[in-house]
C-alpha cells in the first residue's frame, strides 16, 4: 500500500482528494488502478500524469517500482520550451 | 542492453573542453540549409489567409473564385482537414488553430490557404476567396477576460478545478491550485507583509528564422515533410493524425533551426502544407512571414499576478500566496498551473499557497517559451520578495540564503527535494565580485534567483563506426544550442578517441526510432546518456571482436583509452588495438561495428539559477540600459561549457528584452499593432552588455555524468532581476512588465504626484 498525495488539477479531477492509498507495486500498477476507482483521472492518464518519487519525477518510466513509506506525487505532465 | 543511469564520479578527458561546434563552418558560411532552404522539383508556393477580426462566425467561405485563378493548383478550408482527433481535446484545439472551423477566435487565425506555382499568384488567390463573417465582441485584456459579463469565447468551457462545477460558462478554463500548511496563520506571524499585484505583457520568443517547410504527399498516402521543428518525431505524430496518415509512412526531416525556444513544440502550418500537397498531387512549401509568426504562432501568456509574503524581523517568511491568471489565447492550457507551480519553488516554506486561473482571450493560442510561465511568477515574487528584505532592514540575498530551498526540504510544488543548486547560486552570488562594484549616477543593482523543473523523456541514439575507425553518431534530438558538439564529446570520452573523430548528426524519422522533442531543456541531458549507452554497447561489440582477432576469451578483453586490451600475463605479449584497427578487421570479424540505445531519460533534476543586474536609467526619457549582467547557474556538469554558457548568455539576453521592451499591443479593435521586428523591439548586440557567467557544477545524482538541462532556467530570473535593479535606480517599485520608457516614465509621475 501506497499514499499517493495529488495537486493542482490532478487533485480536482479525483473529487478534490488530496491524498489516496492505493495498492500498487509499481507507476503501471498506480495508474490502471486509479483509472478504474477515479475515472475522471483516466484523461489526465492518457494526457500524460508525472509522477514524483522521493523527489525524483518519472514521466514515462511506468515500470518504476513505488517503495512502501515512499513521498509519492501525482504532478501534470509539464510542458518544455 | 540496460546501463545504470547513476553518477559514478567519472573523470573526464574529453567531457569539459571547448572544441568548435560541427555545424560551425556551414553556419558561418552560408551553407546551413535552414527550413525555407529546402526544393523538390514542381514545388508549389503556399500562403495563408487569416482572418482581420478577433472574434468572428465564419459564416460562409466563397473559394470559386480563387480556385479559377490561373496557376493556383489548391485551396483548402477546415473542410479539407476533418476532424480525426477522436475526441483528443488538446489535438482538436491544435487542429482548429491551424485552420478555423466555426469561429475566427483572434486576429491572424488561418481561415483558408492555397498553394500556387509562384507567391504573386498566390498571393492574388487569396483576395478572391470571400470569408463573410459575423463579427463578435472581443476581448484580449487577461482581467477584462475574468470579469462577468464580458465577451465569452466559447459557450462550452465551464470552469474546471472547482466544486461544484459551474453552471454559467466562463473564459477561465481551468483552476489549480498548489501549496501547504496555513498560510493565514503564517501570516498573523508576521512582522511585515508585502502585497501587490504584478503584471506582464505577453511576448513572442522572437526566434529569427521564421515557421517553413516543404511538404509533400504522394498519391499512395505517404508523404515527406522538411521543416524547421525542435521536435521532428512529435511534428510526425501529430501531423500524421491530423491527416489521418500511417506515421511510419510520413517522413520527417528536421532542417537547421534558427531558434524556437518553445515555439516551435508545435505544429502552426505544417498540416495545412501536408493537406495542400494531398489536394494539389505536388509538393507545397510554405514559410510564415514575419507578420504571421507574430499575429499566428507561440507568443507567451499575458499575465497579472496577485503576491502576498509576509516574514518575521528576523528574516524568516512565515507565509506567501500567489494568485496567477495566465492567458492561453483562446484554447486552454496549462500555463497558469505552471506560474502557480514554479513560484515560490525557490524557498523553504511552512506556509504557501499558490492559485492559477487559465485564461481564454481573444489572442494567438500561447505555446512554451523557455521555462514556460516561471519568469512572470518570478518576477511577481522575486520583487516582492526584494521589497520584503528592504522593509525589514535586510540584505536581499541574505534574506534570500536564509530562505533557500535545500536537500530536504519540501518544494511549494508538493514532493522533497533532493540534492539542489539554489543555496550555492546565491552564495556564490553573494561572494561575487560584481555584488561589490561600485555603482553610478541613476544606476541601480538588483538580484534574483529562479527555478525550472528540466525533463527527460524518451530518447535514442544510434552510434556506427566506420572502417576506417571514426564515428557516426545519429541522434534524434534537434540540436538547438550546440548539442551535436556536446554530444560527439561524450562519445569520444566513452570511446576514448578524438573528438574530430566524431560526426553527429541529427537523424530523420525514417532513420532512427522516436525521440520526444527539444524542450524542457532536454536535448544533452536524454541524448548523452542515450549516447554514452550507445558507445557502451558499441564497445562491448569491440571487445567481441578483439578476442577474435587474438582468438582469446572475450572476458579477457578490457577497454582502455580508446584500445581492446588482453588482460593477465599469458597475453602480455598482444599490443593494445585500438578502434581503427579493430573498424578495419571488421569485414572479417562479424561485420558492421555499431552500437544501439533507446532509453526513457527520466530523472532530470531540478535546476536553479541566480541573476545581478546592473542598470541605467535616464530620468529625462526613461530609457533603461543594462550596463551589467552575472549569471550564476548549476550545470550538474557542464559537457560543452562554451554553450552552457551561451544558453545562460542566450536566456539573460531574452529576459532584458522581455523586461525592458517587447509587448503584444493590440488596438481597440483586437488587432494586433505591432507585427514586426521594427515595432516589436527584441535587443540587438548593441543594447546588451557583456554577460557575465559563473557555471557551478553539482551532479545529479540521476545522470551518470551528472548533467542537469541548462537551457531554460536562465530565463527565470531576468525579469525580476532588471526590475529590481530599475526600481532601486528610480526609488519607485516597478510592477509592470515590460518597463518600457513611457511605463517608467509614468511611475516617476506617479510616484511624484
Amino acid at each position: 500500500m501506497v499514499e499517493v498525495a495529488l495537486l493542482g488539477s490532478l487533485s480536482a479531477a479525483a473529487g478534490g482528494k488530496k491524498t489516496l492509498d492505493i495498492e500498487a507495486k509499481d507507476i503501471r500498477e498506480l495508474f490502471r488502478k486509479l483509472a478504474e476507482q477515479y475515472p475522471g483521472l483516466e484523461p489526465l492518464i492518457e494526457r500524460g500524469i508525472a509522477v514524483s518519487i522521493d523527489g525524483v519525477i518519472y514521466r514515462d518510466t511506468w515500470s518504476k517500482e513505488l517503495p512502501e513509506g515512499a513521498e509519492i506525487y501525482l504532478l501534470p505532465r509539464i510542458a518544455g520550451g | 542492453m540496460g546501463f545504470d543511469a547513476s553518477y559514478t564520479g567519472q573523470k573526464f578527458k574529453s567531457v569539459g573542453t571547448r572544441p568548435l561546434r560541427p555545424d560551425g563552418v556551414d553556419k558561418v558560411t552560408g551553407r546551413a540549409r535552414y527550413g525555407a532552404d529546402f526544393n523538390m522539383p514542381g514545388q508549389l508556393v503556399g500562403r495563408i489567409l487569416r482572418s482581420p477580426h478577433a472574434h468572428a462566425k465564419i459564416k460562409k467561405i466563397d473559394t470559386s473564385k480563387a480556385e479559377k485563378l490561373k496557376g493556383v493548383k489548391a485551396v483548402i478550408t477546415a473542410a479539407d482537414l476533418p476532424d480525426l482527433t477522436d475526441g483528443d481535446a488538446g489535438m482538436y484545439d491544435v487542429l482548429d488553430n491551424c485552420m478555423a472551423r466555426k469561429k475566427a477566435l483572434y486576429d491572424g487565425h488561418a481561415v483558408a490557404a492555397v498553394a500556387a506555382i509562384d507567391a504573386p499568384t498566390a498571393r492574388a488567390a487569396l483576395k478572391l476567396i470571400k470569408v463573410d463573417y459575423e463579427v463578435l465582441p472581443h476581448v484580449t485584456d487577461v482581467d477584462e477576460a475574468v470579469k462577468p459579463g464580458g465577451p465569452l469565447l466559447h459557450k462550452t468551457v465551464f470552469t474546471g478545478g472547482v466544486d461544484p462545477k459551474p453552471k454559467k460558462p466562463s473564459n477561465v478554463a481551468n483552476r489549480s491550485q498548489y501549496g501547504h500548511g496555513d498560510v493565514e496563520a503564517g501570516f498573523k506571524a508576521a512582522d511585515v507583509i508585502i502585497e501587490r499585484t504584478y503584471r506582464t505583457e505577453q511576448t513572442h520568443q522572437g526566434y529569427i528564422e521564421p515557421h517553413a517547410c516543404v511538404a509533400s504527399v504522394n498519391s499512395d498516402g505517404t508523404g515527406e515533410l522538411w521543416v524547421c521543428t525542435q521536435g521532428h518525431f512529435v511534428y510526425r505524430q501529430h501531423c500524421a493524425q491530423l491527416l489521418g496518415m500511417d506515421v511510419s509512412k510520413l517522413r520527417v526531416t528536421s532542417s537547421e533551426i534558427g531558434g524556437g525556444f518553445g515555439g516551435k513544440t508545435h505544429v502552426w502550418a505544417e498540416p495545412v502544407a501536408l493537406a495542400l500537397s494531398r489536394k494539389a498531387g505536388r509538393p507545397v512549401k510554405l514559410v510564415m512571414t514575419r507578420d504571421e509568426v507574430f499575429r499566428a504562432s507561440g507568443p507567451t501568456s499575458a499575465t497579472s499576478i496577485d503576491i502576498r509574503i509576509g516574514a518575521r524581523k528576523d528574516g524568516t517568511i512565515t507565509a506567501a500566496e500567489a494568485t496567477l491568471r495566465y492567458s492561453c489565447g483562446p484554447y486552454a492550457g496549462m500555463w497558469a498551473e505552471l506560474g502557480a507551480m514554479t513560484s515560490f519553488a525557490c524557498y523553504d516554506l511552512k506556509n504557501v499557497k499558490s492559485v492559477g486561473y487559465e485564461v481564454l482571450v481573444n489572442r494567438p493560442k500561447v505555446a512554451a517559451y523557455r521555462a514556460p510561465s516561471a519568469p512572470m511568477a518570478a518576477f511577481a515574487v522575486e520583487s516582492a520578495i526584494d521589497e520584503l528584505a528592504h522593509k525589514i532592514g535586510m540584505d536581499a540575498v541574505k534574506f534570500r540564503i536564509k530562505n533557500a530551498a535545500k536537500e530536504g526540504t519540501k518544494s511549494s510544488y508538493g514532493p522533497v527535494y533532493g540534492p539542489i543548486g539554489i543555496g550555492p547560486t546565491l552564495e556564490a552570488a553573494q561572494k561575487h565580485p560584481h555584488m561589490k562594484a561600485p555603482l553610478g549616477k541613476n544606476q541601480g543593482r538588483g538580484m534574483a534567483c529562479g527555478f525550472w523543473f528540466n525533463f527527460g523523456g524518451q530518447t535514442c541514439t544510434d552510434l556506427n563506426i566506420g572502417v576506417d575507425g571514426t564515428v557516426n553518431l545519429a541522434v534524434g534530438t534537434v540540436d538547438v544550442g550546440g548539442s551535436r558538439a556536446s554530444l560527439s564529446l561524450v562519445a569520444a570520452e566513452e570511446l576514448g578517441i578524438a573528438y574530430e573523430q566524431v560526426k553527429a548528426v541529427v537523424a530523420d524519422t525514417a532513420t532512427l526510432g522516436y525521440n520526444d522533442m527539444t524542450d524542457g531543456s532536454r536535448g544533452t541531458f536524454s541524448s548523452s546518456m542515450a549516447t554514452i549507452f550507445a558507445a557502451r554497447n558499441a564497445i562491448k561489440v569491440m571487445r567481441e571482436r578483439a578476442a577474435k582477432m587474438w582468438d582469446i576469451s572475450v572476458d579477457d578483453v578490457v577497454w582502455e583509452d580508446g584500445h581492446a586490451k588482453a588482460k593477465g600475463k599469458k597475453h602480455g605479449n598482444l599490443a593494445p588495438l585500438s578502434v581503427k584497427e579493430i573498424a578495419a578487421a571488421a569485414p572479417n570479424t562479424g561485420g558492421p561495428i555499431a552500437g544501439h540505445n533507446e532509453i526513457v531519460a527520466d530523472g532530470a533534476g531540478v535546476s536553479f539559477a541566480t541573476h545581478i543586474c546592473d542598470v541605467e536609467v535616464d530620468p529625462q526619457t526613461g530609457s533603461t540600459r543594462v550596463v551589467r549582467y552575472t549569471v550564476v547557474q548549476d550545470a550538474g556538469k557542464a559537457v560543452h561549457p562554451t554553450y552552457v554558457e551561451g544558453q545562460y548568455q542566450g536566456g539573460a539576453a531574452q529576459g532584458i528584452g522581455w523586461a525592458l521592451n517587447e509587448e503584444y499591443i493590440y488596438g481597440k479593435d483586437g488587432r494586433l499593432q505591432n507585427a514586426g521586428f521594427l515595432d516589436y523591439r527584441i535587443p540587438v548586440c548593441s543594447d546588451l552588455p557583456m554577460i557575465d557567467t559563473q557555471i557551478l557544477e553539482i551532479p545529479n545524482p540521476n545522470h551518470p555524468y551528472g548533467v542537469r538541462g541548462v537551457g531554460e532556467t536562465s530565463i527565470v530570473p531576468p525579469l525580476a532581476a532588471i526590475a529590481n535593479a530599475v526600481s532601486n535606480a528610480v526609488a519607485v517599485r516597478m510592477t509592470h512588465i515590460p518597463m518600457s520608457p513611457p511605463r517608467i516614465l509614468a511611475a516617476l509621475e506617479a510616484e511624484k504626484a
